[in-house]
C-alpha cells in the first residue's frame, strides 16, 4: 500500500511555491538543509519527493543526500501521514508505568503497528523514546495535546472520542 | 548551609509575604501544567478576576495572573500559588477550572483559602528537603517576562563579568568552583574552557547541548522552560570566558515549548543589550542562534551534535581531534550541558569559594534528578552531590506507592544501570556511581518496584540502544542487536544455559570496541542487572519463569491464591469463561478453556495471576 501511495503522490503536481518560499529564507545560510527540512514537513506533513528534489537542486547537493540526513533522523517522513498523530511514550518512566498497555490499545483499536497510517488516513501511529513529561507518566500525546497518567481503558475512550468527532 | 541560602531556600518555599497592595495568582504552566489543564484554569482565573472586578472590589489591590514553569512536582499538577496582599503565599494542588470561582471568591476576595485543596504534607516534604540553587527560579518567575529574572538578580553575573573580570578571571574562578559537566561524563567546566583558549581561530563557538534524549529525564526541558536566561546567562559568560564570535543551543525536536520559550529570552536578552554586538559597552559581542534536533539519541555525543547542526547525519567520529581543537565546522568548540551553564552565574555572583562548600570533596555544587517511576511523588528534586538514594526515594519522593516494596532504582538511563535495596544509602556523587555500576548520566531517577522485571527492564534499555544506535561503529551496531536478541529470547522462556556468560562477554566487548559513549555505556543496563539480579536471570532461563510475572511469554495461567482477593474481575473478563470462583471462593482457572489472552493478568489489580 505505502509504495501504490508515493506513486499516486509522484503523479499529483505538487504545489512548490511553499518549498520555495523556504528556501528563499534559508539562501546562503550554513548549515541549514534540517531546518529546512523541518519547515518542510511542518507545510506538508511529510517529505515529499518533489521537494526534496528541489532542495538538493538549489542547496547543490543530490537527492540521496538529503534523503540520507532525513532517514537518519526520526522525525523526517517521507510518507504522508494521517490527520491525528498518536504518540504513545515509550521512554523508562512510562514503560515501568506499563505504557505497553497502551501500545496494545493501539494495535487492537486501530489495527496498526507503529509508524503506521490506518486505511483511512485518520490516525498515525508513533512510539516516541521519551517526551520529557515522566511526572506524570504514562503519557500519550495526540497531535499537540498531552494526555498524562492516562490508563489502558482511558485511551480507548480518548480514541474513540477522536474516531466519532471525525465521522460527524 | 550558611545564612544566605537559607534565606534562598525560604523564598522558593511557601511563607512569603507580598506587599500589601498586590495579589497574584501563579499558574504552573510547564509540560506537566499544561498536560494536566493548566492553560484553561489559567485562563479561569482571568476570565473570574475580571468578571468579579476584583480591582474595584479589594480597593487598590492589583490582581494579576502569572505563568510560571515547571515547579517540580508535576503529579500534583496544575499547582497554583495565591497570594493577597499582607497574607502568606498559599499553594492549590490539582486546580480544575471548576475550583476556581470558589478560589477566586474565598482567597482573592474574603481573604480566607479554601483549605481542603491546599497541599498537603507531601508537598511540603518533597520541597523542604531539597535545595533548590539552580531551580531557585523555576516555578517562582514568570519565563517570558525578562523582568522577573532580573527582580531576581538576574544578569547581575554577566555585569560582574564584563565590567571587572578578564577571560582567566572567569576561567579560573570556574576552575575553582569545581564545577563538573551535568551531561554525564562530569569533565571539568573551567578545565575545558581552558584547553580552548589553546586554540586561536577566526571564529569559536560555544554550544549548549539540550538534546536531552536519555528517556527518563527532563531537568533540561524543566531549566529551559522555567528559567530560560539562566541558562542564557551562563551561556554568554562562557561565551566571553572562551571568546566565542556566536553560540548555539541545540534543543532536541520533543520540547516544542523549550525551543519557544528559549527563542523568546534570546529576543528579549537582546533587547536589554545582553546579548548582540557590544555587550553592555564591553566590546564584546554573541550571538545565540536555538537550532532544533530532528529526533536522534546519539545527537546528545558532542560530535554528533556537531555535525548534526552543520545539516549532516547526526554519527560521531573519533577523536583527537577534541571538539575544543576542531568542533563545528572544525573550529574550536566548548560544549556544555544545559545544567551546567545555570550553574555558571551562580558561581560567578556568590564566588567559587562558597560553591565549592557544597558538595562533596570531588563533585561539588548541586544536582537536579528527575525522580519517576513507582514513586509517591514523582517529579524534579535538587539535591546537594552526596545525599543518599535512600534520602531522596523515601525522605523527597515519599517512597513507593500502593504497599509495594522498593527493588531498585535506575540511575543514568541507557547508560547507567540499577542499583538494588543494599546500595541504598550509598552517596550520590560522579566517582561513587561509577565504583557501584550506575553513572551519573543526565540525571534520570528511575524508581522501580517489586513488580517489575529486571531482565525485562534490561531487555527495554537494549531495545532502545539498538534503535538509536547510529551504526557507524559494528561493535554498537551489530552487538547491541545480537544482545537484544539473547534478552528477547530470555523473557520469552527460550533462555539458554550459556546465555548469560556470553551476555557478559559481549558486554566486554561492546564496551571497549565501540566508537562513542552511546556504544560504550550500552551495556551498562545488563552488566548491573546481572551484578545485582542474576538470580533473576537464572529464573527465567533455567526455571522458566518471571518471577514478577511481567513477562506474558512465561505466564501460568495460575492464580496465587494468597495474593487472590475474590473481586471477580477476572471472572467478569474471561471471554471464554474459563475461570471459576465467587466472593468466598479464590479463582480458579481452568486450562483446558484457557486460551492465554492475558485479560485476567491486565485486569487484576493485586497481581494474583502468574
Amino acid at each position: 500500500m505505502a509504495e501504490t501511495n508515493l506513486k499516486s503522490e509522484k503523479k499529483d503536481e505538487l504545489d512548490l511555491s511553499k518549498t520555495e518560499e523556504i528556501l528563499a529564507k534559508y539562501e546562503g545560510a550554513k548549515g541549514a538543509i534540517i531546518p529546512i527540512l523541518q519547515k518542510i514537513q511542518l507545510e506538508y506533513g511529510y517529505l515529499p519527493e518533489s521537494a526534496i528534489d528541489l532542495v538538493a537542486e538549489r542547496l547543490n547537493t543530490s537527492a540521496s543526500e538529503l534523503i540520507g540526513v532525513s532517514t537518519f533522523y526520526a522525525q523526517f517522513h517521507l510518507k504522508p501521514r494521517g490527520k491525528h498523530i498518536v504518540k504513545v511514550c515509550c521512554g523508562t518512566a512510562c514503560h515501568v508505568k506499563n505504557s505497553r498497555g497502551l501500545t496494545t490499545k493501539v494495535h487492537q483499536k486501530l489495527k496498526i503497528h507503529k509508524n503506521e497510517t490506518t486505511e483511512d488516513k485518520m490516525f498515525t501511529f508513533e512510539e516516541v523514546s521519551c517526551l520529557g513529561a515522566c511526572g506524570i507518566a504514562p503519557v500519550v500525546v495526540i497531535d499537540s495535546s498531552v494526555h498524562g497518567e492516562i490508563s489502558p481503558d482511558e485511551f480507548e475512550k480518548l480514541l474513540d472520542e477522536y474516531k466519532n468527532t471525525n465521522r460527524e | 548551609m550558611d545564612a544566605e541560602s537559607v534565606q534562598l531556600k525560604d523564598d522558593n518555599c511557601t511563607g512569603r509575604i507580598v506587599e500589601n497592595d498586590y495579589s497574584v495568582v501563579a499558574v504552573c504552566l510547564g509540560t506537566g501544567g499544561i498536560a494536566a489543564g493548566g492553560e484553561n484554569v489559567f485562563k479561569k482565573f482571568e476570565e473570574e478576576i475580571k468578571r468579579q472586578g476584583l480591582d474595584a472590589v479589594v480597593g487598590k489591590r492589583v490582581c494579576k495572573t502569572a505563568k510560571t514553569g515547571c515547579r517540580g512536582l508535576c503529579s500534583k499538577d496544575v499547582l497554583v500559588d495565591v497570594s493577597v496582599g499582607g497574607l502568606a503565599t498559599e499553594i492549590y494542588e490539582r486546580v480544575t477550572v471548576e475550583m476556581v470561582p470558589q478560589i477566586v471568591e474565598e482567597h482573592l476576595i474574603k481573604k480566607t483559602p479554601v483549605t481542603k485543596w491546599l497541599v498537603k504534607d507531601d508537598y511540603h516534604k518533597f520541597h523542604d528537603n531539597q535545595y533548590r540553587l539552580v531551580l531557585g527560579n523555576c516555578g517562582i518567575i514568570d519565563p517570558d517576562h525578562i523582568e522577573d529574572y532580573i527582580e531576581r538578580g538576574g544578569y547581575k553575573a554577566l555585569k560582574k563579568v564584563l565590567e571587572t573580570m578578564t577571560r582567566e578571571e572567569v576561567i579560573e574562578e570556574i576552575k575553582r568552583s569545581g564545577l563538573r559537566g551535568r551531561g554525564g561524563g562530569g569533565f571539568p567546566t573551567g578545565q575545558k574552557w581552558a584547553s580552548c583558549t589553546k586554540y586561536s581561530a577566526d571564529e569559536t563557538f560555544i554550544i549548549c547541548n539540550a538534546d536531552e534524549g536519555d528517556p527518563g529525564a527532563f531537568m533540561d526541558r524543566s531549566l529551559m522552560e522555567g528559567d530560560p536566561h539562566a541558562v542564557l546567562e551562563g551561556m554568554i559568560i562562557g561565551g566571553y570566558a572562551i571568546n566565542a564570535t556566536s553560540g548555539y543551543i541545540y534543543v532536541r525536536a520533543e520540547y516544542p515549548m523549550a525551543v519557544k520559550r528559549m527563542n523568546y529570552a534570546i529576543i528579549q536578552a537582546k533587547e536589554h543589550g545582553f546579548l548582540g554586538k557590544n555587550i553592555l559597552g564591553s566590546g564584546y559581542g554573541l550571538d545565540i542562534i536555538v537550532k532544533e534536533g530532528a529526533g536522534a539519541f546519539v545527537c546528545g555525543e558532542s560530535t554528533a551534535l556537531q555535525y548534526s547542526i552543520e545539516g549532516k547525519r547526526g554519527m560521531p567520529r573519533t577523536r583527537p581531534p577534541q571538539s575544543v581543537e576542531a568542533g563545528l565546522w572544525d573550529k574550536p568548540t566548548v560544549l556544555n550541558n544545559v545544567e551546567t551553564l545555570a550553574n555558571v552565574p551562580i558561581i560567578i555572583n556568590r564566588g567559587a569559594d562558597w560553591y565549592s562548600k557544597i558538595g562533596t570533596e570531588k563533585s561539588k555544587g548541586t544536582k537536579i534528578f528527575s525522580l519517576t517511576g513507582k514513586i509517591k511523588n514523582p517529579g524534579l528534586i535538587e539535591v546537594p552531590m552526596g545525599t543518599t538514594i535512600r534520602q531522596i526515594v523515601f525522605d523527597m519522593g515519599g517512597g513507593i506507592p500502593k504497599k509495594r516494596r522498593f527493588k531498585a532504582v535506575q540511575i543514568g538511563g541507557p547508560s547507567g544501570g540499577c542499583l538494588p535495596e543494599s546500595l541504598l544509602d550509598s552517596p550520590i556523587d560522579y566517582e561513587s556511581l561509577l565504583g557501584v555500576g550506575a553513572m551519573m548520566g543526565s540525571g534520570s531517577f528511575v524508581v522501580v518496584d517489586d513488580g517489575t522485571c529486571m531482565v525485562e527492564l534490561a531487555r527495554f534499555f537494549m531495545d532502545f540502544c539498538a534503535r538509536e544506535s547510529c551504526g557507524k561503529c559494528p561493535p554498537c551496531r551489530i552487538g547491541t542487536t545480537l544482545m537484544l536478541d539473547i534478552l528477547t529470547r530470555i523473557t520469552q522462556g527460550k533462555g539458554e544455559e550459556g546465555d548469560i556468560p556470553l551476555l557478559e562477554e559481549m558486554c566486554g566487548e561492546v564496551k571497549t570496541m565501540s566508537l562513542c559513549g552511546l556504544g560504550q555505556s550500552a551495556p551498562n543496563p545488563i552488566k548491573s542487572t546481572l551484578r545485582y539480579f542474576r538470580d533473576e536471570y537464572i529464573a527465567h532461563i533455567r526455571d522458566k519463569i518471571c518471577p514478577t510475572a511481567t513477562c506474558i511469554a512465561l505466564h501460568k495461567y495460575e492464580v496465587a491464591s494468597e495474593k487472590c482477593t475474590k473481586c471477580q474481575a477476572c471472572i467478569r473478563n474471561c471471554p471464554v469463561k474459563a475461570i471459576s470462583g465467587s466472593k468466598t471462593e479464590s479463582a480458579f482457572i481452568d486450562k483446558t478453556k484457557c486460551i492465554k489472552c492475558n485479560l485476567c493478568y491486565e485486569k487484576c489489580n493485586f497481581m494474583a495471576i502468574k
